[in-house]
């Protein structure tokens, strides 16, 4: 039992905060998020020379081959900058979804998303499914030597800035089941495809993702058919525990501006810090951050474990209860900032929304206690 | 970074538990995994048990006849003697006056008073709170006068832990009227059969008697039992109260009591389907299982930078603030289990538990019995060893810096 960080894990933790401090200021982020695609291809790009987005890519692939807690050292970083450019979506979760098919396109995309060069997104989720993985009832038909896509995705995370859509659809069973799920590396561009982009609360973008008759290759399937579930599942959960580190740097950064807020606000004549209905309230936000610290150490460590049970367990705890702390330390930040907190000036509205986001995604705290509740039981 | 043991650790465990499948008495064991009360002889006889085995001074070095352990085997085996059913220690002799001793006292005073507590055989307890002074304790009034080689100590401690049982008290004193409040105090161990000492019973709200108030007049103590200097005594209460939260964040008692709860909750009924399955309810457990996890993990990377010997700072505030606040919400949800039979409120069946004769026997289930009573209790949790809110004027102050 330790928690200590590496020696890289550290190295990787400091440049990228550098990096990210010192070029991606919250002047910069507002730029970004006022402009039409809401996303930097120089950010990006400067992310791909520090080797950040090769991060999670197999050494085979030119990669570095590392994995969640080398994750997790970064996400902090990308939190406290609201960094907007599709790290999570294509550098973590789409890596992870490819690195489990023996492919050949597969590897040679991962090479390509590894410089920079490419970025891909999984569109998994649709209207009716909520967080629920296994509710796909987009379908992929058969005929020859290629498949023709029907079906609706979701709020899908960065499919704008996407060149490839990593899409899921039923070549099997029913809404509901496990089998009969479909992968397909799918070009933005093609044919019947087409989205809707927006941006979301956060100032992130999404699209939700309409597929019309879009024909792709056979080969452009991923992995046996009808079996990408278990695969999908796999890189959502990786997702998730990087989701848990972002939303702990948000969370330190709320605590740090409110403790930096009170100290200097003056009312009734004294530092507004020194009411102790204030103090407790900071320490209440202090146990919320290091709480949920702790159980984004579990989910990282957790996260590809291969007793999926386990692994889920585990993970819907961290969601469940980073979920819970996001709300509360988003909430009571803005609330300290009094009117402040209420603007569009401060970054702290900033990080309210994009806690309020997180903890939305991939399962809001309801969702996840639930299902550890169904996990624990059985 | 990783969250298991290592292998020398996972082997002191073992080592812990199989001491704990030979040694610890069935009839101890089953009254802590009831929550039925434990008597002096029971604590008596565990301490001693302890001791026959080098275990007596769980906490304390190896030159002072304890087991040497550091914080993570201090930990491992707080976290088994919890999960298996043995008593909690009684803490005011091995973990509070133990260190103090060994820390500012003389020699003389370590051969005398310490080889005792490690083996059981005096039972300490604590003169701190007194009227006047709880959380303000600084403010204590108790008076000490030097009349040559004696001290006269006059005045009133309250919120004395199972005193009724104990040999000795430690208290702090007032030696200097004038000086700065923090600066007049000294640390005092006092015979309890001085004459001059009056020992009443306070009832508490579940009917049980835990605490006392003390009453010292015109208690006359040898000079040579001041621990330290005089009016230094402020220093030593502020070391003791560190020591006091190796185990603070009770992760092992947590995890004894959650199983506790969903063993009744898989037995109650509602609607004729067990309680455990009804959604609301199995949410709340869920909720406090979660909380405890996110507890261990913290309490975990509290001890794992405290490997070496760095003392418990003041993240330990964090773990008795959170600590507290769920061993409170498994004893709600274990009373909140059981409906209707929370109720009945028949002292006999609390204290004689699983023994009873059947004409005492609780009217519902017999693990209803002392449900509430222990919910009731509990709510003492988030009061003392500095409130709940105190803790968080220390967090505000310690850690955040306002």
């Amino acid at each position: 039992m330790n928690f200590e960080f590496s020696d890289e894990q550290r190295q990787l933790h400091d440049t990228v905060n550098r990096y990210l401090t010192e070029q991606y200021t919250f002047e910069k982020f507002r730029a970004i998020n006022a402009s039409p695609a809401g996303w930097d291809k120089a950010a990006w790009a400067g992310l791909a020379d520090l080797g950040v987005l090769a991060l999670n890519v197999p050494a085979a692939q030119g990669g570095l081959g590392f994995g969640p807690l080398e994750t997790l050292s970064v996400m902090g970083a990308c939190g406290r900058s609201l960094l907007l450019e599709p790290f999570l979506s294509s550098a973590v979760i789409a890596t992870a979804v490819l690195r489990a098919f023996e492919d050949a396109a597969a590897a040679e995309l991962l090479t390509r998303m590894a410089s920079g060069e490419a970025i891909a997104v999984l569109a998994h989720y649709e209207p009716g499914s909520r967080f629920e993985t296994r509710w796909v009832t987009a379908r992929a038909q058969k005929s020859a030597d290629h498949y023709l896509l029907d079906g609706h995705k979701a709020v899908v995370l960065h499919a704008g800035a996407a060149d490839t859509l990593l899409i899921s659809a039923r070549t099997g069973g029913d809404p509901g089941d496990a089998d009969g799920v479909s992968l397909f590396r799918v070009p933005r561009d093609s044919k019947g495809l087409t989205l809707d982009v927006y941006p979301t609360i956060d100032g992130q973008r999404a699209a939700d993702v309409y597929l019309k008759g879009v024909q792709v290759p056979a080969g452009s399937r991923l992995g046996a058919e009808g079996a990408a579930l278990p695969a999908i599942d796999a890189a959502l959960d990786i997702g998730l525990a990087a989701l848990c580190a972002e939303a702990v740097g948000v969370m330190q950064a709320l605590v740090d501006a409110t403790v930096a807020y009170v100290q200097s606000r003056q009312q009734f004549g004294t530092p507004i810090g020194r009411f102790q209905a204030l103090q407790h309230r900071i320490a209440d936000m202090l146990i919320h951050l290091e709480q949920a610290r702790s159980m984004s150490y579990l989910a990282a460590l957790r996260c590809t474990d291969e007793n999926v049970t386990e692994r889920r367990r585990a993970l819907s705890a961290a969601k469940a209860l980073v979920g819970q702390s996001c709300r509360f330390v988003g909430q009571q930040a803005v609330q300290l900032h009094g009117g402040m907190g209420m603007t569009d000036e401060l970054i702290v509205s900033h990080w309210f929304k994009r806690l309020t986001a997180a903890e939305l995604m991939f399962g809001d705290s309801d969702t996840h206690l639930q299902r550890y509740a169904a996990l624990t039981r059985s | 970074m990783r969250l298991e043991f290592t292998e020398e650790e996972q082997a002191f465990r073992e080592e812990v538990r199989s001491f704990l499948r030979e040694k610890l008495p069935p009839a101890i064991r089953e009254k802590v995994l009831n929550g039925f009360e434990l008597s002096r002889a029971d604590h008596v006889l565990w301490q001693r048990t302890l001791h026959e085995r080098g275990w007596g001074g769980v906490s304390w070095p190896k030159n002072f006849g304890g087991p040497g352990w550091n914080s993570v085997q201090q930990y491992i085996f707080e976290e088994e003697t919890a999960l298996a059913g043995a008593p909690r220690l009684i803490p005011f002799g091995t973990k509070m006056v133990a260190p103090v001793i060994m820390a500012f006292g003389n020699a003389a005073q370590q051969q005398r008073f310490l080889p005792p507590i490690s083996a059981g055989s005096e039972w300490w307890c604590q003169g701190y709170s007194e009227p006047g002074a709880g959380s303000d304790l600084a403010s204590l009034k108790t008076r000490a006068t030097l009349d040559g080689d004696h001290y006269v100590v006059n005045g009133q401690k309250t919120w004395n832990t199972l005193g009724q049982y104990a040999d000795w008290i430690f208290c702090l004193v007032r030696t200097d009227t004038h000086a700065k409040q923090q600066s007049g105090i000294s640390f005092l161990l006092i015979d309890m059969k001085s004459p001059g000492i009056t020992i009443r019973p306070i009832t508490l709200l579940d009917g049980g008697h835990e605490v006392n108030e003390i009453w010292f007049e015109d208690v006359r103590v040898p000079v040579q039992n001041r621990v330290g200097e005089e009016n230094k005594g402020w220093t030593y209460a502020k070391f003791l109260l560190g020591h006091e939260r190796t185990n603070i964040a009770g992760v092992g008692g947590a995890k004894r009591e959650l199983a506790r709860l969903k063993r009744v909750a898989a037995s109650e009924k509602k609607n004729g389907r067990p309680l455990i399955e009804d959604p609301l309810f199995a949410a709340d457990i869920a909720q406090v299982e979660i909380d405890l996890w996110a507890l261990e993990i913290t309490n975990l990377r509290v001890l794992s930078g405290e490997r070496g010997s760095r003392a418990p700072g003041p993240e330990a505030s964090i773990l008795k603030i959170r600590g507290t606040e769920i061993a409170q919400r498994i004893s709600e949800l274990l009373m909140r289990a059981v409906g209707p039979y929370a109720l009945p409120f028949r002292r006999e069946a609390m204290e004689a538990g699983w023994q009873s004769d059947p004409s005492r026997e609780a009217p519902g289930p017999r693990y209803a019995a002392t449900l509430a009573a222990a919910y009731m209790n509990q709510r003492k949790l988030s009061i003392f060893g500095g409130t709940n809110e105190i803790q968080k004027n220390i967090i505000s102050k310690m850690i955040v810096g306002l």
